[in-house]
């Protein structure tokens, strides 16, 4: 993960700030930075999103591909992930120096989907067996500014609400054969359900205490943190520890109450953001990158 | 708690929301400023084929009979007597630097220092030979551009509203609580690691927002321009200086004042 140096001063100024609940830049231990979300910013996408937090900048492209189903789930689609930590956002990410940190958010973001509520894998089938839909999430990390689970989750489930997969039919033929007529209709799309889709909090414990949305600054003095995968309804689907510190259980209650809490909250703010966005329609001013 | 989610919206040139009729003279390196060759090249320029051209991406400043051209952001250039906030990260590692330095000094620490010399590949040394100077305790780093530090006789400022500030000429602020004994200045090298009292903490943090405001406006950076815009913010929460339209409508007040007062 990206790093800053700090002074010993500088980090007991900031561990004293937290447990008073007034952080470097006035937040409470709760608060977010203000959040900007964007969909449809790539063109030969299925689905795009971009999410700025603070100095976070997260791209995400999803392409639906037609491929056959794993042997043990013929029924199903799946999503595969992929994370890019380019050069741009740090120069430790320099040429392989951001693989490792790729990796683990992808091994992440296969965990907190793995259970069979997040995304009805049943809907992207086509024909058992031979063939279905397969989603190709990739996330370009643009700049490292702290708190980066919280953000590629946010930015991977506004591009799943955004991706339009075409409609497609199955013809068979006498012989048997079959055949997969594509809709004639460019906009005839069928899209995913997100209620369900988790997003990721993450917990830093400073001190004694705990926060969200942790700095670059923060996460500095922090020497364990709490990864907790929430849904809409405050569900947890999984949890993860990181870090070099233990914590001791009653943290961690404590923190995934949190969690749950912040991450309703996060789900609701989201939902209003994407519906206000799909209703101003085609009219919408594009922001994308040069703005 | 607090969370906020929004669409992004594409920034306003600078010059519209002002309401300036006429634009800076913007320049590209290459970018030929006048054939006259009348004129006195100063910074920024140089002469080529009998046209003055711009070495840097800028704007054209004119004083009479002096072209320079002013660059928008640069990597810091020291001079001579400019006052710096750096972080050690590096050192020589000999026995004798261990037994004496080691005890003051470690990698990470931040120290406020004078430029003593330049050297011509660019690199500066730098001396701390006063109590002003020394290893920085307790405080906020805000790292912005060095071409928004104005050039002061002093860059070390207590301001009314409770903190001091030292403005380095590379960029570094740093914002500190004032320390209550008068003779205790921010130098030295033994930190005092003891609680910030909360009030000192929200008007550091206050402060820190409202640099940060300033520096995303592309205002310059003085005592007088930030104390204006520490004013103007407190009818808000500190936490909500930072989104964006607060930003403006502050920094907006801020230019307003600074205009009132030249004029």
């Amino acid at each position: 993960m990206a790093s800053v140096s700090l002074s010993e001063a500088e980090k007991v100024y900031i561990v004293h700030g937290v447990q008073e609940d007034l952080r470097v830049d006035g937040r409470g231990c709760e608060d977010y930075r203000c959040v900007e979300v964007e969909t449809d910013v790539v063109s030969n996408t299925s689905g795009s999103a971009r999410v700025k937090l603070g100095h976070t900048d997260i791209l995400v492209g999803v392409k639906a591909e037609m491929g056959t189903p794993k042997l043990e789930k013929p029924n199903e689609g799946y999503l595969e992930f992929f994370v890019d930590c380019s050069a741009n956002a740090t120069p430790e990410f320099e040429g392989r120096g951001g693989d490792d940190l790729g990796t683990e958010i992808a091994n992440t973001l296969y965990r907190i989907f793995n259970n069979k509520s997040s995304i009805d894998l049943k809907s992207l089938c086509i024909s058992p067996r031979e063939h279905c839909w397969v989603l190709y999430v990739d996330v370009l990390l643009l700049e490292c500014g702290g708190n980066l689970f919280d953000a590629i989750s946010v930015a991977v489930k506004a591009a799943l609400f955004n991706t339009r997969i075409p409609r497609v039919r199955v013809l068979e033929d006498e012989e048997g054969s079959k055949d997969i007529e594509l809709s004639d209709d460019p906009y005839d799309c069928i899209r995913l359900s997100v209620e369900n889709v988790p997003c990721i909090v993450t917990l830093c414990k400073i001190g004694y205490r705990h926060v969200v949305d942790a700095t670059l600054q923060e996460e500095a003095c922090s020497l364990a943190s709490l990864l907790v995968s929430v849904t809409s309804k405050g569900v947890v689907t999984c949890m993860r520890k990181v870090g070099k510190g233990s914590l001791d259980p009653e943290s961690i209650f404590e923190m995934m109450e949190t969690g749950k809490r912040v991450g309703k909250v996060l789900h609701t703010s989201l939902q209003s953001v994407l519906h206000k966005e799909e209703s101003l329609g085609p009219k919408r001013q594009k922001v994308g990158f040069l703005g | 708690m607090a969370m906020e989610m929004r669409l992004p919206v594409a920034r306003k040139p600078l010059s519209e929301s002002l309401g300036r009729e006429s634009k800076k003279h913007l320049v590209v390196p290459g970018d030929t400023i006048t054939t006259d060759t009348g004129f006195m090249r100063g910074h920024g320029t140089y002469m080529g084929e009998e046209k003055l051209i711009a070495s840097v991406a800028g704007s054209v400043e004119r004083v009479n009979k002096l072209i320079c051209v002013k660059a928008l952001k640069t990597r810091y250039n020291g001079e001579v007597g400019d006052i710096v906030v750096g972080r050690i990260t590096e050192r020589r590692r000999s026995a004798e630097d261990e037994l004496a330095m080691r005890g003051f000094l470690q990698e990470g620490d931040l120290i406020s220092a004078e430029v003593q010399a330049v050297f011509s590949d660019g690199a500066v040394s730098l001396h701390t030979r006063s109590l002003k100077y020394g290893k920085l305790g307790q405080g906020v780093l805000v790292q912005v551009s060095p071409s928004l530090v104005k050039r002061q006789k002093t860059h070390f400022h207590d301001l009314p509203c409770g903190a001091s500030v030292i403005l380095g000429n590379n960029g570094f602020i740093w914002i500190y609580p004032t320390p209550e004994h008068k003779e205790e200045d921010a130098g030295g090298f033994t930190a005092n690691l003891e609680p910030v009292s909360l009030a000192d903490r929200e008007v550091i943090s206050r402060l820190r927002n409202c640099i940060v405001s300033l520096v995303t406006q592309r205002m310059m950076l003085y005592d007088t321009s930030i104390l204006y815009c520490y004013e103007a913010s407190l009818p808000h929460q500190i936490k909500d200086i930072l989104k964006p339209e607060i930003m403006e409508e502050i920094v907006m007040e801020t230019r307003q004042r600074l205009l009132e007062q030249e004029g």
